[in-house]
């Protein structure tokens, strides 16, 4: 028992890694640039299959998510370039509704380009199997990869945010955006920047999605939902509050996933409990986010003033 | 005179589309043609093409108007895409239907608005039981039967522990309800994991539990692109040595080829049961299978042969009647007899209009051109009925 606990907490850091690499480009563009992007899952999709169409072009996933990296950050500009930076002094909800259409338009591309199959990326051989870590955790090579890659991006973001030039800017913005355009920084190139890194970072979770599940139209509104979950936990704007509730929210549902339904078995009959654990588990994020709401509205960690 | 002559041009003109409409049959076919799960519906449109070419677009000396309707795997959607069928289009028939709960939705503008319903895939069990209807068709099989014979193809192979894993919807539930219902051992571990839109494909949780508790084979129903994402992460997690899979509606010939170009290796030899296979060795199947194929380079799915199915069955009906679309009756007593070139080959129909037809175990294998396909190991059920036909007042 005590080994598979540990296994499900890798999981579940797992998952909240995974969820990290997405909710800091949205919490990113919310907190700072005031702006409602729906379309920031289309940026995961887009990565997913430009990984997946450069590595079984290379034969390669090094080669193929190296070079899917610069394509999504430039997809992210040329998306910023052309429609988000007019939007910007419009309010929330036609932020919604121009992002929700270009949902529709990036879905229907991704469609016409790639059709509607979906891609499966290979892993070379290395990657694929799994690691014994100590006596009776065996561990899929692949899923500790994931961890690592979030706990470095992780790690670059903090150095980034807290200790650049930049990362100043960033934060000052996610503080006071007038008084940051008031002393003369180009705020134009700021956010688009901004909103080419949080592309990237979502991209990046797209292409470490794309081995387990595989590359797929819609991939990306599956999971947008979660992401705002995650960032209204974390407070909007906050990277550190992102992180932990992306970790907090992976470790909730595994967990929940894993053994809610043996703990309502205790409780009620078999049957009941089967019926109501995977309803259960499917709620308990939300549950947890309405708890926020209503006891702390501004989120876990909120960037300092704002 | 000459107002006369006008008078009744213009009426002819105003006539003219009713008469034209009156002379073709309508075709209307639900299936999925956005999301990921497009390609399903895809393969689906690409039989039914199949089979009107087959057949020269004619039914009963009529020619034949096709509409494809996109459900976008949403049963409200699927319900708008059949409302407008059935008011607008006015079609004769609606077929298609992947999803259980889509379907579920959607049977009640058919069947009040006393149209033909031909299910080309979903089977839930209450349209098999209770809420079965004498305009209701289904050229696939009800949801339960497929897991029963895997249940029983388990016990034949000395299975003494499973590990069961379906999504949370009403096929889901059916499939592990069918596979309880003959498997004799013991199931260890059950997950029902969350579906539709935001549909769980990370299962990371699950598989660890499921090699935790032990058991002898893993159990599992995962259609469309969740199945490759499973079997991709139950070889990632290692298990093809310790957990054999044992599928239904999980690896079939739109996924198989994924698989083989992403490298899967542990989905060959793992086992499934099945109404069809593509080697099935029936005439009406050879021809259907070897023209889908010199046409759209792949093995053709389950899906795609009951789309082709469907549209036979209703050319049957139509040819019964020589092309009298009013003779509901006539059509209705001519499909029941399942009269038709099925490429399962002979079945009957029950009471409930449910296939009695055999269930085939089968083993992924690699063909000899080194594609990865399905071959037929043993027959597991003869003319086997659902379960529910007993519920069923036809």
């Amino acid at each position: 028992m005590d080994s598979i606990l540990f296994i499900q907490l890798l999981n579940g850091l797992q998952l909240g890694i995974l969820l990290f690499l997405l909710s800091a480009g949205l919490t990113l563009t919310f907190g700072i640039m005031d702006f409602v992007n729906l379309a920031h899952g289309s940026f995961y999709m887009l990565g997913a299959f430009f990984c997946a169409s450069l590595t079984l072009a290379t034969g390669s996933f090094w080669l193929g998510a190296l070079l899917a990296l610069p394509l999504t950050a430039i997809a992210g500009f040329v998306v910023e370039k052309l429609v988000i930076q007019h939007l910007y002094r419009r309010d929330h909800l036609e932020h919604v509704l121009a992002t929700f259409g270009l949902i529709l338009c990036i879905d229907t591309l991704t469609h016409l380009y790639w059709g509607p199959e979906g891609i499966a990326v290979p892993l070379p051989a290395v990657l694929n199997g799994q690691i014994e870590l100590f006596e009776g955790v065996v561990f899929p090579t692949f899923r500790l990869l994931i961890i690592g890659t979030g706990c470095i991006v992780a790690l670059g973001l903090y150095l980034l945010v807290n200790h650049t030039r930049v990362g100043m800017l960033i934060r000052a913005g996610a503080s006071n955006r007038t008084m940051v355009s008031a002393l003369g920084i180009d705020i134009k190139a700021l956010f688009s920047a901004v909103f080419a890194l949080g592309a990237t970072l979502a991209g990046v979770a797209g292409m470490l999605i794309a081995p387990i599940t595989e590359a797929s139209i819609g991939m990306g509104n599956d999971i947008i939902i979660t992401t705002f979950v995650v960032i209204i936990i974390g407070g909007i704007g906050s990277m550190k509050g992102a992180f932990l509730a992306a970790l907090l929210i992976g470790m909730i549902d595994t967990i929940g996933r894993s053994f809610l339904d043996d703990f309502f078995k205790v409780l009620m009959s078999s049957e009941a409990a089967e019926t109501a654990a995977p309803a259960v588990s499917a709620m308990l994020i939300y549950i947890l986010m309405a708890i926020v709401l209503a006891v702390r509205p501004q989120g876990l960690f909120p960037p300092s003033s704002r | 005179m000459k107002k006369l002559i006008t008078a009744l041009s213009a009426a002819s003109m105003l006539t003219a589309p009713a008469l034209f409409a009156a002379d073709e049959v309508k075709i209307g076919f639900v299936t999925t043609l956005t999301t990921g799960a497009a390609s399903i519906g895809k393969d689906q449109e690409n039989a039914v093409n199949l089979a009107l070419e087959h057949i020269g677009a004619s039914m009963g000396g009529k020619p034949v108007k096709l509409i494809m309707a996109d459900d976008g795997f949403k049963p409200e959607l699927g319900k708008q895409a059949t409302d407008k069928l059935v008011k607008q289009d006015d079609v004769d028939f609606v077929a298609g239907y992947i999803w259980s709960h889509v379907l579920l939705a959607s049977r009640k503008s058919v069947l009040d608005a006393g149209k033909f319903l031909i299910s080309a895939n979903a089977g839930p069990s209450p349209v098999a039981g209770k809420l079965c209807h004498e305009n209701f068709f289904s050229t696939s099989w009800q949801n339960d039967q497929t897991p029963m014979a895997m249940g029983e193809t388990l016990n034949q192979q000395g299975v003494k522990s499973l590990y069961v894993m379906a999504p949370n919807y009403a096929a889901g539930k059916d499939m592990v309800a069918g596979v309880e219902r003959t498997f004799k051992g013991e199931i260890v571990g059950k997950d029902l994991t969350k579906w539709g839109k935001d549909a769980q494909l990370d299962f990371s949780a699950e598989l660890a539990k499921a090699k935790a508790s032990g058991a002898e084979g893993i159990f599992v129903f995962y259609p469309g692109k969740a199945g490759p994402a499973f079997i991709k992460q139950y070889e990632q997690a290692g298990l093809q040595d310790s957990l054999p899979l044992y599928t239904v509606f999980t690896v079939d010939s739109l996924s198989l080829p994924k698989l083989q170009a992403g490298g899967m290796k542990g989905v060959l030899g793992s086992q499934m049961t099945q109404f069809w296979s593509p080697d099935l060795d029936i005439p009406a199947n050879k021809k259907f299978v070897d023209d889908f194929r010199a046409k759209h380079g792949s093995y053709p799915s389950f899906y795609a042969a009951q789309a082709y199915d469907a549209i036979q069955l209703i050319k049957s009906a139509v040819d019964a009647v020589d092309g009298d679309l009013s003779d509901m009756d006539g059509m209705r007593a001519a499909m029941e007899k399942a009269d038709f070139p099925s490429v399962r080959g002979e079945f009957s129909y029950g009471n409930n209009h449910m296939p009695i037809q055999n269930f085939y175990s089968r083993t992924v294998v690699e063909d000899a051109d080194g594609n990865w396909t399905t071959t037929i190991d043993a027959t597991v059920f003869e003319n086997h009925q659902d379960v529910y036909a007993g519920e069923c007042s036809l």
